[in-house]
């Protein structure tokens, strides 16, 4: 009897609460800037991302939960020996939102136009690893290869960021293969995305996705307004928040909150190594010196800047790599351990003496040094002045100098007239061949000693040859192997002292059903096509 | 008038007298950072709670008054000096002189301030101490300050080379330098006062608004613009009723000396 009661009670909850995960309705959240494109191949910046991800149809879709590629419009994918050429297996009787029939034809425009020079394709330049043509076959409507004139290392991942374009579309922008189209777009006001009535994919029920009718993407520069309209109940989620605005909507409704714990992201500073830069000797000497540049790195008391700076919603960093990056990421490293007495011990073995509360160089000279980063970030500026009292302690006298974006790129890149930097990286993409710009010596971005003709240190000599035979291998396990040793070289050496990996935080309003923040982007909608929005009054906070 | 008058002194001379004895109230160093106390509420300790580094509100708004007080006034001074010698001469040359005078104050007026300021700044030598940020923010604020009361000075110096007394001083014979020092300069005194007292609340306010954007004074060193920053963002400090302090304290400041400057005003 009490059997029977309980399911009396539970069936009507279940039907209803499974009603309420298939409710449809329109989710609402902002972005930060106008899309300034609506053309998948050409997306530069975060609002056009945002637009490609939920509209876009790709071959192959990263699932931002397990890291691992998964097939989308393609059914299986081979890739050949000389990881220059890929086979696609397509779907079959799939449509654009318009009604146009997919087939590989439009593969194959896709991957002519991407790689086309003349339209200077972002997306298409992660596929540039030398000079020639693409060259694309259509075995049959639903299997297509395509040839690139060099090998193109981890190639299958990169197919995420390629939104299948119609060949036959009038409007080729508009007619999309993803789970929603774009319906309207009035400029400093708002997209409206509405459901791709041609949408291929169903839900294990055999119901159509995307259970959503819609998605308003309105456009709020302002993070405070963003806060304040969450608050309100008039946005249903915040793809990233920093953490103070974190804490303070936890203390408010702890269940809306969601920190999906270290991110990719990290916050670093290095000192300028650069030979002919405008700086004293003396002081490029401290600067070229691995002790020196260890101890400074021990000095830090990376918790606290976590602790404090961030409210907890961040991790003490290891190295280039977040442990957010599954595959990628070095468990052998660990942050250096805080240690100030370790850090003067290590000066004192390069001639550093510390006299009363200075600490001096074997000439007598008061170490001193200026740290520069972006006016306005208010976690750097903070990190900025903690690092100023940690090695304070150490006699280490610190300036903290904040310049305006312009100015402190200028000092960076152009003049390097500037003794230290305390900045982020921001890093989208997991393999780490997208960062052969960084850790190249001759690259640009090789931030504190960049456009070297030749390697100026033995170590720098070894990663640029380890970046070069990760790039060139094939052998996943071979390209781990020399990427580990980059990453311990780098915390060997401290080129960058990594500081923090800022946590993933996100707010989702209790509206929305079967949301569950990542850590990729997009965190919060990255499982788009099953999110729903149910009841309204369940909004306000 | 009079009452309104004592009570603005009554006030700048507190605020003046608690910021000049910082370092006999003051719990604790401006800089010190108690990091187990972050953002702390007022407590026997500290008595307007920690700042987000776990430092003492309280001394830092002691230590940020008498920054913003003593180095506000001093920009005035010089900025005041500046617009003397631009529109004070310029009024009296009239001519050529006026009107290249005043072609400059235009163009100065004219500058985005801001964006001269940023430039400045990005320019200075990096390793420079915080008592050399807050002396140079302030001095870019004087040297670029003069311009408004520049164009002021050189209309009431213009009155005066036409006024009756001067006419009559230069038919007698008193000419150049000792005609602008005995006649001129001693009439233009309520002027430049009463620019004096304009430009500090000026300056404060200028200093507040760089502060803001993270280009005033360098950290660890509290000013009021620095201090202000804690509420920048509207829903980050919510009830926390004493972090509005220093708002409070520019607030009265500003008010005070307008008060002061009005009275005198009345009575010059």
């Amino acid at each position: 009897m009490k059997h029977r009661l309980l399911v009396a009670i539970l069936f009507p909850l279940l039907a209803l609460s499974s009603a309420f995960a298939q409710a449809g309705g329109e989710l609402r959240f902002y972005l930060h800037s106008d899309p300034k494109t609506f053309d998948p191949l050409l997306v530069d910046d975060d609002a056009s991302e945002a637009i490609r991800y939920l509209t876009g149809g790709v071959l192959v879709r990263v699932n931002r939960r397990t890291q691992q590629a998964e097939p989308e419009l393609a059914t299986s994918w081979m890739t050949a020996r000389d990881d220059r050429s890929i086979t696609f297996n397509l779907r079959e009787h799939l449509y654009y939102s318009d009604g146009t029939p997919f087939s590989a034809d439009d593969v194959a425009y896709t991957m002519q136009r991407l790689m086309d020079p003349a339209l200077h394709s972002p997306t298409g330049d992660s596929f540039r690893s030398g000079a020639g043509a693409v060259r694309t076959h259509v075995d049959s409507p639903t299997r297509i290869t395509i040839t690139f004139p060099a090998p193109v290392v981890g190639m299958d991942k990169l197919f995420d960021q390629v939104a299948i374009v119609s060949s036959h579309s009038q409007n080729k922008e508009r007619a999309v293969l993803g789970p929603f189209y774009v319906a309207d777009y009035r400029p400093d006001s708002y997209v409206l995305l509405k459901r791709n009535p041609n949408y291929w994919r169903r839900d294990a029920a055999g119901r159509q996705l995307p259970y959503l009718d819609s998605v308003r993407l309105g456009i709020q520069p302002n993070r405070d307004i963003e806060m304040m309209n969450f608050r309100r109940g008039e946005i249903d989620l915040i793809n990233w928040l920093d953490s103070e605005y974190f804490d303070r909507l936890a203390s408010l409704a702890p269940s809306l909150v969601h920190d999906a714990g270290p991110g990719l992201d990290s916050e670093q500073m290095w000192f300028n190594q650069v030979a002919n830069a405008p700086i004293p000797a003396y002081k490029r000497e401290w600067f070229r010196s691995t002790n020196f540049r260890r101890s400074v790195s021990e000095a830090i008391n990376r918790a606290d800047l976590c602790r404090v700076v961030y409210g907890g919603h961040a991790q003490p960093a290891a190295g280039p790599v977040s442990p957010a990056n599954k595959f990628w990421f070095d468990a052998k490293l660990h942050p250096p351990a805080y240690g100030p007495t370790s850090a003067l011990r290590l000066l004192q073995q390069e001639g550093f003496q510390l006299q009363g509360s200075t600490l001096r160089d074997r000439q007598g000279n008061a170490v001193e040094f200026s740290i520069i980063t972006n006016a306005g970030n208010k976690p750097r500026e903070r990190m900025a002045t903690m690092i100023q009292q940690d090695l304070g302690k150490i006699g280490i006298s610190v300036h903290v100098v904040t310049l305006d974006f312009a100015s402190l790129l200028e000092r960076i890149t152009e003049s390097h007239n500037y003794e230290a930097a305390l900045l982020g990286m921001v890093n989208t993409e997991l393999d780490p061949n997208t960062q052969l710009n960084i850790w190249l010596s001759s690259s640009e971005n090789h931030q504190w000693n960049p456009r070297q003709k030749s390697p100026e240190t033995p170590w720098e000599a070894e990663i640029d040859s380890l970046m070069k035979q990760q790039a060139s291998s094939l052998d996943p396990a071979r390209r781990k192997a020399c990427f580990d040793r980059v990453q311990e070289i780098v915390v060997e050496q401290q080129p960058f002292i990594y500081l923090v990996n800022k946590n993933a935080l996100s707010a989702v309003a209790a509206s929305v059903a079967n949301a569950s923040p990542v850590v990729l982007r997009p965190q919060t909608y990255w499982n788009i096509e099953t999110l729903s929005v149910g009841v309204q009054t369940a909004r306000k906070h | 008038m009079k009452r309104t008058r004592q009570i603005g002194w009554l006030l700048l001379s507190l605020i003046t007298l608690a910021a000049l004895g910082a370092g006999v109230w003051a719990p604790a160093d401006y800089a010190t950072q108690f990091r187990e106390m972050p953002n702390s509420p007022p407590s026997h300790q500290h008595l307007l709670g920690t700042d987000e580094l776990g430092r003492d509100r309280f001394s830092r708004v002691l230590y940020g008054t008498r920054v913003s007080l003593l180095m506000a006034p001093a920009a005035a001074l010089l900025s005041t000096l500046l617009a003397t010698l631009v529109g004070g001469i310029a009024g009296y040359l009239d001519g050529w002189w006026e009107r290249a005078a005043m072609g400059v104050a235009d163009l100065f007026l004219s500058m985005p301030w801001l964006f001269l300021l940023l430039a400045v700044r990005a320019m200075l030598p990096l390793n420079v101490a915080p008592i050399t940020s807050v002396a140079v923010t302030f001095l870019l604020l004087g040297l670029l300050g003069w311009a408004a009361s520049a164009r002021v000075l050189c209309a009431g110096a213009r009155d005066l080379r036409n006024s009756d007394f001067v006419l009559q001083a230069r038919a007698s014979g008193v000419r150049g330098l000792r005609l602008l020092a005995i006649h001129v300069v001693p009439n233009l005194k309520p002027v430049l006062l009463a620019q004096f007292w304009i430009s500090i609340p000026v300056f404060i306010i200028s200093e507040a608004n760089l502060g803001i954007l993270g280009l005033g004074v360098a950290e660890p060193l509290p000013s009021w613009g620095s201090l202000l920053r804690e509420l920048e963002s509207f829903t980050s400090f919510g009830f926390e009723a004493w972090k509005l302090v220093p708002l409070v304290l520019l607030v009265l400041v500003v008010s005070s000396f307008q008060i002061v400057l009005s009275a005198d005003e009345g009575y010059a």
